[in-house]
């Protein structure tokens, strides 16, 4: 429920490098305490973000929870199929249900993220 | 979970996988599989309930019926044995106490069924506010109470008292055997479908649980959390006590006004009623529907498209039948009118939404 590959923050997104671009999600432990998801609110491309900074909004039906960025750089892209179908948060949190992909400022910031190991310490899983 | 009550069914809702929550000072199950397929699952099927934290009190005794009738707003001395009727309970300002079900057992006893939140107060307000000669018996934690909702909830729960259920009258009751268990069972709920509320004693509710939960199973349907109750009821516009009204509301701005009966005597709020009623009411309890996206959550303030103060919402959520956010609020009037476009501020952003004819689904039961 926590692939190895992935980093992991306190505020429950991960993220998977891919080169210089950082896909982010929510976690599978998020997605499941939030519940069946109804509407994201995603900032749109180019939006700079810094990592801890909001920069959007996950509403399930019973909760609004906001998002935040685990690394700074500038949002490159945003998954619209996500936007309009949000329960593939709920049904694919690492794959279809990713949220936004992030050029990244500074790679050195990855240090700060959990392993899969340490975030599943975190959650107490 | 501190302090908080679990029901007698607390480990049949953990074994079945339920995220459990902390509600009314008892362990409730939030949901089972989601809020969304419980919702619709009810709606197309079938679902089961857990409403053990609701109270359970009597009202008995020589000159009861009378009495009882000082205290709600509704007119139960009109009410026949084997059935009941849904009131607030109100104070001399006519302030909302509780909502409230009231069963006429015999001529002169009464089962009421009050919010979880509201147990110790309503049994306090009752025994300040009724005869010494009314014995006032609170059987709450005694007693546990089981709903089947939905389309096949006659077949679910004729089954499992072996009896034909369709002459019951949406709010008729009466007693029967489950399984070698004495239950009372009404056709009631929360829901807008049709669907029963079976009464249990607390040391027995598991045997009635597992019997009901089985045929319910059977057909499809599904356990039910208080997550999905609360959309269920929200689409039908029902009040949620705490949320929708309170002390600090009255029927008739809730549009409970069918529940004030100032034809017969005297009774708690009726001045001020009858006052309201005459000079007409500044705000109701409005539905709408957003048109930008977001959810309405309670607390959100909402304004009129100049900027002016409206009121806020008191409950609003997802619907899952409509597929649309839905919200109720107090809205100061003539905004209340269908069609008004109102703005709903939602994480700092004032939001479109429509006022529209309630209740948001036209099912059984709509008042």
């Amino acid at each position: 429920m926590y692939p190895e590959e992935l980093k992991y923050s306190e505020s429950h997104e991960w993220a998977r490098v891919e080169d210089n671009v950082v896909a982010v999600g929510l976690t599978h432990h998020a997605q499941s305490e939030l519940g069946d998801m109804v509407y994201l609110e995603l900032p749109p491309e180019g939006t700079e973000v810094t990592a801890g900074g909001e920069f959007g909004v996950v509403e399930s039906v019973k909760a609004a929870s906001d998002l935040y960025a685990p690394l700074s750089g500038k949002i490159v892209e945003v998954n619209q199929g996500a936007a309009d179908d949000p329960a593939l948060v709920n049904r694919d949190c690492y794959g279809e249900g990713w949220l936004v992909k992030i050029e990244l400022k500074d790679p050195s910031e990855l240090e700060n993220l959990k392993t899969a190991a340490e975030y599943q310490e975190f959650i107490g899983a | 979970m501190g302090q908080a009550h679990p029901t007698p069914l607390y480990d049949k809702h953990v074994a079945l996988g339920a995220k459990m929550v902390e509600f009314a000072g008892f362990v409730m199950p939030l949901q089972y599989t989601g809020i969304l397929d419980e919702h619709v699952t009810a709606r197309e099927t079938a679902g089961i309930f857990d409403l053990s934290h609701m109270g359970e009190i009597y009202v008995s005794g020589k000159g009861a019926p009378a009495a009882l009738n000082r205290v709600v707003t509704n007119d139960v001395e009109k009410l026949r044995p084997e059935k009941a009727l849904y009131t607030p309970m109100c104070t001399p300002k006519g302030g909302i106490v509780d909502d409230l079900l009231v069963y006429r057992d015999a001529d002169e006893k009464f089962l009421l069924v009050v919010n979880a939140s509201n147990i110790a107060k309503d049994a306090e307000w009752l025994r300040k506010h009724l005869p010494a000669a009314v014995e006032v018996e609170n059987e709450s934690l005694e007693t546990a109470l089981i709903a089947v909702q939905g389309p096949q909830s006659e077949a679910i729960v004729g089954e499992a008292l072996g009896e034909e259920l369709s002459e019951i009258e949406y709010y008729e009751f009466g007693f029967y055997v489950l399984d070698g268990v004495p239950v009372r069972v009404s056709r009631t709920g929360y829901t807008g479908e049709d669907g029963f509320e079976v009464y249990v004693a607390a040391e027995r509710a598991g045997e009635v649980w597992d019997a009901l939960y089985d045929l319910t199973y059977g057909v499809g349907g599904v356990p039910v959390g208080l997550g999905a109750r609360d959309t269920l009821r929200l689409e039908m516009k029902y009040c949620l006590y705490g949320n929708d009204i309170d002390e600090t509301t009255t029927p008739l701005e809730a549009g409970l006004g069918w529940t004030v009966k100032f034809d017969k005597g005297d009774f708690y709020g009726k001045k001020p009623l009858e006052k309201q009623k005459q000079k007409g009411i500044t705000r109701a309890l409005s539905g709408f529907v957003m048109i930008d996206p977001g959810v309405p959550r309670p607390g959100c303030g909402i304004i009129d498209v100049d900027g002016n103060d409206l009121g806020s919402v008191t409950s609003g959520s997802y619907s899952p039948s409509l597929r649309e956010n839905i919200g109720l609020g107090y809205l100061a009037r003539p905004h209340d009118d269908v069609g008004t476009e109102i703005l709903v501020d939602i994480r700092k952003k004032p939001r479109l939404a429509r006022v529209v004819e309630t209740p948001f689904l036209k099912l059984l039961g709509g008042n």
